[in-house]
């Protein structure tokens, strides 16, 4: 086991280096065959991994291979923790990252640095794995930085782009903040409970509550709202996508962002026990959702609708961790890595047939040009949507049911939230896919569908976003929920729905209810009337314009806190640094410039008068001695 | 006492010698003047080494003055090859004109 383990992890690196270090010299298909390779092999390892655990003693399996950080109390092992949690993760990481790894071939064939990303992107695998597998917080924080580092090359792939570098920093410093929280929290729990590693966390009564335990839990959250993209750091998620299209559907909507969930769920006993811990993560979750809805319902760039959307959507399950419901939300982890990398790679698809135009406002009709890709997305768009029986609804409806046992607010913060949801998506599928064609002739002709080897994995992806909520069918209908079934070792305080079936059945009722009005709503509005985005920024209402504008966060964000180290750094730059430093320099070197000439009128060049001062300091020195 | 004769003079000698030596080296301009005032230096100690050596009856000393002796007999050679060298380029042996490292 600790074989297959240590084999799941590093193939992805071995891929990484082998076309980091070589990639220029192999053939195109080479590195393609080595880079999808290693992780589909990694992904046959990890269904291994995944049938072996369910036969081990309370489903864990903890490996350690040597000792890395041993320092007074702290003993940090190098191992890995294969549970419920982490063996689904690890399915979802490989898998989904298999299939877009397949993908990208199709779609990155005429790139120059072909060899380049796909050694960016086995190394992210590499270090997702190692995120969810390490079996300390530790190890969790090499792979969160390592993932970060990632996402930051692949951001700034097109790195001749000013804007997508900016793009890839704005992640990166974002990330910085809430790693600090991490990195805090850490402390705290190590100073708390006394060690890092799970095996010691997960021993009954290893936690309990003190009053340390909020602070960890929130210090932990803050790094979660930077790596998953929360109000208030979610601001970089939107800009990530300047990377490449299968970049943000593996990073910045299947895997990486989700890290934050995982995180809070690996966390679970912390979080149980502290309430304001837990509302403060619904409360976040709760408007962020909401929050980034509203603001996508007015994007016109197709990559940026669905990056407010997958903001939401995790906005969605954070939600769900407030009211303790953590199975639902890695249920929800799981169905939403498969309808939003599988919205990412067919708004790929339609970027390719447009020849790079991500402009709905161009687009329209393409559903008779592109119709495998219009097919998958329609399944996709209804699945986010929450329209049963496709995978969305059961884990949106599971994770809202325990939200409104929990709290009613916030529970209808979740259900506009999604009934906006179903509004901005199919808005996005009515302008993209219906009407008429509005990018010209010359762009008509050049519309095709895509390669099959970017079509395949779009079908499998929808095939998983239709039967995905097999996973966790509700027992509302008789069904066993096995997600939340198998996870029940993770958990240390369960919660159970206490509802009656008649309430479950009402609040299933209003979300689907809800679903569907929203899709009419945008039916009736984008279809019937034919109603388009405006082009020119002048005829929005006010209302309009502000959400046009994403609430001004950013530039709200730009006046508070760069403007003032901007002006902070003036102030140092023409003070301290031109006064001070530069004086402190200058006088330095004007002293040793004054006494050189000075001394320098000693040295007349007499040979005799050398020796004569030779033998004057002969004498003295001599006559010094006793 | 050597030989009757006490060894203040053999010191006042070759302090007498040395410190002619000396001012020879600093106050002459001419390169071949000073290289007999350092003769006359190296000498002065020569002597001194002789004294004392016979005043303890120990021969340690007067082995002292052949290396001396020796090691002046090669730094004359060379010192005398250096001049020669000095006297084709600047047509002198005045060590006042030898002054162009001060600029």
């Amino acid at each position: 086991m600790a074989y297959i383990l240590l084999g799941i992890v590093l193939l992805p690196l071995l891929g990484s280096i082998i076309n980091g270090l070589l990639g220029k010299k192999l053939s195109k298909s080479n590195v393609a065959t080595i880079a999808s390779g290693s992780i589909g092999l990694s992904f046959v390892l990890s269904i291994i991994a995944f049938i072996q655990l369910q036969s081990a003693e309370n489903r864990v399996i903890n490996v350690d291979y040597y000792k890395w950080v041993v320092s007074g109390m702290l003993d940090v092992p190098m191992g890995f923790w294969l549970d419920s949690l982490s063996s689904l993760y690890i399915l979802v990481i490989t898998g989904v990252g298999f299939l877009i790894h397949v993908y990208s071939i199709g779609y990155m064939h005429e790139d120059d640095g072909f060899s380049r990303y796909f050694s960016y992107l086995n190394l992210f695998v590499f270090f997702m794995l190692m995120l969810v597998l390490g079996n300390s917080y530790v190890t969790m924080f090499v792979g969160w930085e390592g993932v970060g580092l990632c996402s930051y090359l692949l951001i700034g792939f097109w790195f001749k782009n000013h804007a997508y570098n900016d793009a890839a920093k704005k992640a990166f410093i974002m990330n910085r903040i809430g790693d600090l929280g991490f990195i805090l929290g850490m402390a705290l729990l190590f100073i708390t409970y006394g060690s890092l590693n799970y095996a010691d966390l997960n021993k009954p009564g290893a936690i309990t509550y003190t009053s340390a335990t909020t602070a960890i839990a929130l210090l932990l959250f803050l790094g979660a709202t930077g790596k998953s993209a929360q109000i208030p750091l979610y601001t970089w998620l939107p800009d990530a996508m300047a990377g490449p299209t299968p970049v943000s559907a593996l990073i910045h909507a299947a895997t990486m962002v989700t890290a934050g969930i995982y995180m809070v769920v690996r966390s679970n006993a912390i979080y149980s026990l502290s309430e304001t811990a837990s509302l403060v993560v619904g409360i976040v979750g709760g408007v962020t959702a909401l929050w980034a809805a509203i603001i996508a319902t007015l994007q016109f760039d197709i990559k940026k609708i669905l990056a407010y959307s997958t903001v939401s959507q995790l906005g969605l399950m954070f939600l769900g961790l407030g009211a303790n419901a953590y199975s639902s939300s890695v249920f929800h982890v799981i169905t939403h890595a498969f309808f939003k990398a599988l919205l990412f790679l067919g708004a790929g698809s339609v970027i390719h047939a447009m020849g790079g135009e991500q402009d709905i406002r161009k687009m329209g009709g393409l559903s008779k040009k592109i119709p495998t890709t219009y097919l998958t997305m329609l399944i996709a768009t209804i699945a986010i949507s929450g329209i049963p029986p496709f995978s969305g609804f059961f884990s949106k409806d599971e994770i809202l049911a325990h939200v409104y046992e929990y709290n009613k607010g916030l529970w209808a913060l979740g259900v506009i939230a999604s009934m906006l949801t179903a509004f901005y998506m199919f808005r996005m599928l009515f302008l993209t896919f219906w009407g008429y064609f509005r990018g010209g002739s010359e762009l008509y002709k050049h519309l095709h569908e895509s390669p099959s080897v970017m079509t395949i994995p779009l079908m499998i992806l929808a095939v998983l976003s239709v039967i995905g909520g097999l996973l966790g069918l509700p027992e509302l209908i008789g069904a066993k929920n096995w997600i939340g079934h198998y996870l029940d070792n993770v958990i240390l305080i369960k919660t159970y729905l206490g509802l009656s079936h008649s309430i479950e059945w009402m609040l299933m009722g209003i979300a689907v209810a809800g679903a569907v009005a929203s899709i009419y709503f945008a039916y009736q509005l984008f279809v019937i009337n034919g109603v388009l985005p405006v082009e020119d920024e002048a005829e929005l209402k006010w209302w309009q314009k502000i959400i046009y504008h994403k609430f001004y966060v950013d530039e709200l964000y730009d006046f508070i806190i760069r403007r003032p180290i901007d002006f902070l750094g003036k102030v140092v730059d023409r003070f301290f640094e031109k006064m001070v430093f530069n004086g402190i320099n200058d006088s330095i070197s004007s002293i040793t410039l004054f006494l050189g000439e000075w001394i320098r009128k000693i040295h007349i060049g007499n040979i005799a008068y050398y020796i004569m001062a030779m033998t004057i300091s002969i004498i003295v020195i001599l006559s010094m001695i006793k | 006492m050597i030989n009757g004769i006490s060894i203040d003079y053999f010191i006042l000698l070759s302090a007498v010698l040395f410190t002619i030596g000396a001012i020879g080296v600093m106050a002459r301009r001419n390169s071949i003047i000073i290289f007999m005032c350092i003769e006359l230096m190296l000498n002065a100690v020569n002597i001194l080494l002789v004294a004392f050596s016979t005043l303890h009856q120990n021969a340690e000393g007067q082995v002292f003055v052949f290396f001396v002796m020796t090691v002046a007999a090669a730094e004359v050679s060379v010192g005398l090859a250096i001049l020669t060298m000095i006297y084709r380029n600047i047509k002198s042996i005045d060590t006042n004109l030898l002054s162009n490292l001060k600029d």
